[in-house]
């Protein structure tokens, strides 16, 4: 494998620099690894005839030498503006990676701590990394190599937390910075909880969040996880997401894309124990140059699972969405059902998408779907909805807002989806038909 | 006593691809009139309804529509359904994600708006859709589902007339509205029709079969066939069409009949 050195390079100041500050530390040989599998393998620009990658074309972050993002004093209104927030939540902050603490809300319901601290402590996480392939993404190799803060979750057995847990990770928009934001969560046995994971920028060009998020769910325990992402029209957005079931677990995921100039989410569940079910639901909107990347995997590995994938998007402007991704069915899990779908709206002549959903069964005795399909708004449902006397720009809008009112409306905590309501609603055009 | 005319139809001549479907339809519908037209399939009969609705994707070539003293040809199909026009689908589009009572707020918002008054209040809209949904005995869950998503057959239908009863046009076009009910949802719709027939409104509806004119006495029957509606007579000539069959016309007016 080729590596370009001076993609390398970029980091290796910013590197040594950190490790310096953590010397004989539990996450100094975990960076140091990480660092020598970077060097190896570098972004995904610098592989050839990866899949993966196919579509998304990273030259551009490649290029940029990101520096260490520092921590700036946002105040809280500037986040409440751009996240959604109630004060019934856990509201978790992270300005430019770095958690604000005077921001953050404390629990003594569950194990709610911020990496650095654990660090600082010198308190290993047990598992942080278990669920991360290092040697197969660049960007979470280096996330890894920039293990400094983020947030580490624990809820106990059978314990069920009744309100979400609002992570918010802001960036001030300093251009070519980058943060490497951390994510574990260990559902234990038989609890309950929801987690909202957002990423939210202030405007600003050219800054990189490369988020990397581990969520272990063990048996008969329930995790639903919302990520919001809507950062400026500049910045990169790269998130990795790795989520293991155990026995009788349940995994719902419902991503929600608005902004950043290149997003990639690349979300994998690894169905680990028989009766277990995930539900990953996504709403991407692209518009003006936006390039969204969804690499949605399930890997159903023992028997009796059931998963469903439904993503839909909205294409505007020249964006172009990536839909990507398998549901693979491996010999023991047997009596998998499972159901795969992509839907696009394309709104302007000039947007293009590529949709790829694949299956993969190796196991005989299944039930699987799977489509994917992309569409401008047709004729005769308007040609309908104009025969009631509706004008274009209304019956447009209803369309556009009822497609992605099919996602948005199943998000159950109630100030959470009248957040997203009002992101999208007010974002997305309400007639633009150029066909 | 001068018969005065809701719509006239005059000589239209409408094609799809450069094929021409419609070969000169000459029709009136005197206001408080009811119509129906029969025909064999293909002959035309959506296409007729269609055009009068302002459906794109036809081309007029010849011949004017006139309703209300104006030719409608050239309005938009929003601007038709406005000025009282409304047409009951052979195939109700189902719109997913499109609750049905926003879809139906904003049609009644629509026309309210045309005639100068102001956006009805979310209170009043539920009352008035609540008395007409009991009138269609529509299932009040139907209601709180996206448009004809996953309705049955028969529920799109009723679907139509409730539209039909809420937006209270001023000419319905009913174009196979009693294909596919079951017996009690066909007296439902009837009655539906029935409600909304009066002095002031006018019915032009395209069926199949004589049960649902059991219901709907018509002023008067048409036969379209292949584009040209070759036969008018009163409500006795839709059971002799029953009897005699599309045979009977071909040979009795010299048309070729294709089946
Ligand atoms: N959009 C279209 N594109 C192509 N052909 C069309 C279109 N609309 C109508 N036609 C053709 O025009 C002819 C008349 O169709 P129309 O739907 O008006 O018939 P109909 O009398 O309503 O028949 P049915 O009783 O089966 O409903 C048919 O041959 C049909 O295939
Ligand atoms: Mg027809």
């Amino acid at each position: 494998m080729v590596t370009n050195a001076s993609e390398v390079d970029h980091y290796a100041s910013d590197f040594k620099q950190l490790q310096a500050l953590n010397d004989n530390n539990w996450v100094s040989p975990i960076r140091s690894h990480a660092m020598e599998t970077f060097a190896g393998i570098g972004l995904p620009t610098t592989r050839k005839g990866n899949e993966k990658w196919k579509y998304t074309n990273v030259a551009p972050i490649a290029r940029i030498p990101f520096a260490l993002s520092s921590s700036s004093n946002t105040s809280i209104d500037v986040i409440k503006s751009v996240a959604p927030w109630s004060d019934s939540w856990t509201n978790v902050v992270f300005v430019n990676g770095f958690y604000r603490k005077d921001l953050s809300d404390q629990s003594d319901e569950f194990e709610l701590t911020n990496l650095a601290e654990l660090i600082e402590e010198r308190i290993p996480v047990e598992n942080l990394g278990s669920l991360t392939d290092i040697s197969d993404d660049g960007f979470a190799a280096l996330n890894t190599s920039f293990l400094q803060d983020g947030i580490v979750l624990k809820v106990g057995k059978g314990k069920t937390v009744e309100f979400p847990i609002n992570v918010v990770f802001f960036s001030d928009g300093s251009p070519s910075t980058v943060a490497h934001p951390r994510i574990f969560v260990k559902a234990g046995r038989g609890s309950s909880v929801s987690v909202i994971e957002n990423y939210v920028g202030g405007g600003g060009d050219y800054s990189l969040t490369n988020s990397v998020s581990e969520i272990l769910v063990e048996e008969d325990a329930v995790v639903n996880h919302y990520r919001f992402l809507s950062e400026s029209e500049h910045t990169y957005d790269v998130g990795y997401g790795r989520v293991k079931l155990s026995d009788n677990s349940v995994f719902n995921s419902r991503s929600f894309f608005k902004g950043a100039n290149i997003g990639r989410y690349d979300l994998n569940v690894l169905i680990d124990g028989e009766y277990a079910s995930c539900d990953l639901q996504g709403l991407y909107f692209t518009s003006g140059d936006q390039h969204m990347d969804n690499f949605i995997n399930i890997d159903h590995a023992k028997p009796y699972g059931t998963s469903n994938l439904f993503y839909k998007g909205i294409l505007d402007g020249k964006s172009r969405a990536v839909f990507g991704g398998t549901v693979l069915v491996r010999k023991p899990a047997q009596k998998t059902d499972s159901v795969q779908s992509d839907k696009n709206l394309i709104l302007s002549a000039d947007a293009e998408v590529d949709s790829k959903p694949a299956l993969f069964i190796y196991a005989d005795d299944v039930k699987c779907a799977h489509g994917a399909t992309a569409g401008n708004v047709d004729a005769d449902t308007l040609f309908y909805m104009r025969s009631r006397g509706i004008d274009l720009e209304t019956a447009s809008r209803l369309l556009i807002y009822g497609f992605a009112g099919e996602v948005i409306d199943k998000v159950e905590i109630p100030e959470l989806r009248d957040f997203l309501e009002e992101a999208f609603l007010t974002s997305l055009p309400s007639y633009k038909f150029e066909f | 006593m001068s018969k005065h005319n809701l719509i006239e139809i005059k000589n239209l001549h409408a094609s799809v691809e450069d094929i021409e479907i419609l070969k000169g339809i000459n029709l009136e519908v005197g206001v408080g009139e009811v119509h129906a037209i029969m025909g064999p399939n293909g002959s035309g009969k959506s296409t007729l309804a269609n055009v009068i609705a302002g459906r794109p994707g036809y081309s007029v070539t010849e011949g004017e529509i006139i309703y209300e003293g104006d030719n409608i040809l050239a309005k938009e199909p929003e601007i038709r359904a406005r000025a009282g026009i409304f047409l009951a689908f052979q195939y109700p589009v189902e719109l997913p994600g499109v609750r049905t009572w926003q879809f139906l707020k904003a049609a009644v918002d629509a026309i309210r708006k045309e005639n100068g008054d102001e956006e009805m209040g979310v209170r009043d809209f539920d009352k008035l859709l609540e008395e007409k949904r009991q009138l269609v005995e529509m299932d009040p869950d139907l209601v709180k589902r996206s448009v004809n998503e996953g309705f049955s057959g028969g529920e799109k239908k009723r679907n139509e007339i409730l539209q039909l009863a809420l937006l209270d046009p001023k000419l319905a076009l009913l174009d196979e509205t009693d294909s596919g009910l079951d017996i009690d949802a066909l007296r439902i719709v009837s009655e539906g029709v029935n409600n909304f027939k009066g002095p002031q409104k006018s019915v032009l509806l395209v069926t199949h079969y004589q049960r649902i004119l059991d219901y709907i006495s018509p002023d008067y029957v048409h036969v379209l066939v292949d584009g040209k509606i070759v036969k008018s007579g009163g409500a006795e000539l839709a059971l002799e069409l029953e009897q005699k069959g599309y045979e009977w016309i071909r040979e009795s007016t010299g048309t070729e009949v294709q089946t």
